[in-house]
């Protein structure tokens, strides 16, 4: 009887765990950013205006005289792909660091799951914290964006949720690498240099991808930072695409964004498991 | 009508754990009561941490039955978890986060309000003699905070069962003796603890009852005392003779006590009268350079059982 009275206890004891389990993980992490957010605040403010400044301003009193844009100006032109890019960037470091350090560095995640919190939890609430500061991230950019005269179109408000989509995108899926990573040698440093940069480079951002040779397009259509820097090209000021275009833009970086999710918990849950 | 048994809160019985063909755990069987104070005491290796793994609901088991607080932690993790406090072998509380925040975020993940994770972090580490340094970060507090910080963080929940993995590995004796005083008052208060240790004198001192592991198996399971009255003599002589005599030594006072163990550095000489053995080994012309009479202890039972000292 006594086992019984425990047992209900424990059902009992259970129950807000596991229906809000993610939300807590997701409170820890934010208040672990806290730890950092002076660096956040300013990169989130300062990063637009020297982006937009260099390229937009500076870089366009070049462009802007023999672009081929037609009337479309290179700062309306080049800034859905920052906003992109900014989103790129901060999803990436809360999706690379983070991961290793809770199994390695500072194993957190064992202690988290030491409590009634499950592994697929534990990636649901890390990623629910970089949506949190992937939103605020892309709204200042947006809103400096306008401050610049950035965007014709008042769809272009849309950029916000397009340059979010982006960011988990390639979020998700390097956190599902780095939830395999058991010896560290390096791998947040590299995917940085020698992924981030090059699709950050080479996605249709500065130049439109077609002014690439053809056997190097496929770096585009690849990465997602193309995808939503096109998409955003549309909202923004309403370049011209086929609707079926448009529409793989949005559903290709959801099928990354799905397929990372969903890798990152079952690798996150076997390795937790030993 | 029903009639109130204690009924163990955790009852393991030929619980396994195989990675691939190598047996972490093989095939165990033991039963914890409520309240009591159970250890696993081995080497490193013996499979102590696995099993706490199992028992502590986050590592699946291989084969065997396992139930905790009348639970299969196959299907019932979480319910389980919400009943234990953990303290891991290494610590893993949040750097990024100060001492009183620990507390307070892993309260969180039973459930609790915000306030009532707030008051029992102020109450816990006033348990733990933390109090004065709640706003530190935690990489600046000592090793046997950082312990007493892991232990407040495992009784946020009001745990009915305490898991302590080596709970006092890499502790100086002071600090050691710190943290057995806590444990001891959580004992006190009909907290059930099970720990493991590879210090035979931290199992004799926390554990009512324990189980001698080697290699995945169970050597034996009693009492402290009672293992030392089954497995060893009331004392034991330890001689020094120099590395190179011991093993000579040896050979000829075979016959004096119960048993002789000659170890690399010492010949172990287990008797009921240490005294008037050690008179008579010098009678027979034999003068150790060092010699020691001492009680019998875990230690002992663990070389006798397994022909291996317990830290190697």
């Amino acid at each position: 009887m006594t086992a019984l009275i425990e047992s209900t206890a424990a059902i009992e004891a259970a129950l807000k765990p596991r229906r809000y389990g993610s939300w807590y993980v997701a409170e820890h992490r934010l208040r672990g950013m806290r730890s950092y957010y002076k660096t956040l605040v300013f990169t989130s403010i300062g990063s637009p205006f020297m982006y937009l400044f260099a390229l937009g301003v500076g870089l366009a009193t070049l462009v802007d005289k023999n672009s081929g844009l037609g009337s479309t100006s290179y700062l309306v032109f080049v800034a859905p792909a920052l906003i992109a890019s900014a989103a790129v960037t901060a999803a990436v470091e809360e999706c690379t660091y983070p991961i290793v350090m809770g199994f390695k560095w500072n194993p957190i995640f064992l202690g988290i799951n030491a409590a009634p919190i499950s592994g697929n939890q534990i990636v649901n609430g890390i990623f629910i914290a970089v949506l949190a500061r992937l939103f605020p991230t892309t709204l200042i950019y947006y809103a400096v964006m306008l401050i610049f005269g950035a965007v014709p179109s008042p769809l272009g408000v849309l950029d916000i949720p397009i340059a979010i989509l982006i960011g988990m995108a390639f979020g998700l899926v390097i956190a599902s690498y780095m939830a395999t990573v058991e010896q560290d040698v390096g791998q947040p440093a590299f995917i940085q240099r020698f992924i981030v940069t090059p699709l950050f480079l080479f996605s249709g951002t500065f130049f439109p991808l077609s002014q690439m040779p053809v056997f190097l397009q496929w770096i585009g259509w690849i990465s997602p930072l193309w995808h939503g820097t096109e998409l955003g090209r549309v909202v923004s000021y309403g370049a011209v695409e086929p609707g079926w275009l448009t529409l793989g833009h949005v559903l290709y970086p959801l099928a990354l964004c799905i397929y990372g999710w969903r890798r990152t918990q079952v690798v996150v849950t076997r390795r937790l498991d030993k | 009508m029903w009639n109130i048994v204690s009924t163990p809160v955790i009852a393991a019985s030929l619980l396994t754990k195989k990675y691939k063909d190598f047996a972490a755990v093989d095939g165990i069987s033991f039963e914890v009561e409520p309240g009591e104070s159970f250890g696993l005491l081995g080497p490193n290796g013996a499979g102590k941490s696995t099993t706490m793994r199992m028992v502590g609901a986050v590592s699946t088991r291989t084969s065997g039955s396992l139930d905790i607080l009348g639970l299969d932690p196959n299907q019932h993790g979480p319910e389980i978890r919400s009943q234990l406090g953990v303290v891991p072998q290494q610590d893993n509380l949040d750097m990024e986060l100060r001492v009183r925040d620990n507390l307070i975020v892993y309260g969180r993940y039973f459930g609790m309000g915000l306030s009532a994770c707030a008051a029992k972090a102020d109450e816990l580490l006033e348990f733990a003699q933390l109090s004065d340094r709640k706003k530190s970060k935690v990489d600046d507090l000592s090793g046997g905070m950082k312990r007493r910080l892991t232990i407040a963080r495992s009784l946020m929940n009001d745990p009915k069962v305490l898991l302590l993995d080596e709970p006092t590995t890499g502790l100086d004796p002071q600090a050691r003796h710190i943290l057995w005083d806590r444990l001891f008052r959580l004992k006190e208060q009909g907290t059930t603890l099970v720990l493991t240790t590879h210090y035979m004198d931290e199992a004799e001192q926390l554990c009512d009852r324990l189980v001698v592991v080697d290699k995945g198996t169970i050597m034996a399971e009693g009492a402290p005392a009672d293992l030392i009255r089954t497995y060893s003599t009331r004392e034991v002589l330890e001689l020094r003779f120099g590395s190179d005599n011991n093993a000579q030594v040896a050979e000829q006072v075979t016959g004096i006590g119960d048993r002789i163990e000659v170890l690399p550095d010492r010949i172990l000489i287990y008797s009921n009268d240490g005294d008037a053995d050690l008179d008579r080994i010098i009678a027979k012309g034999f003068t150790p350079i060092t010699s020691l009479v001492r009680r019998s202890s875990l230690e002992d039972v663990f070389l006798r059982l397994t022909g291996r000292s317990l830290i190697e």
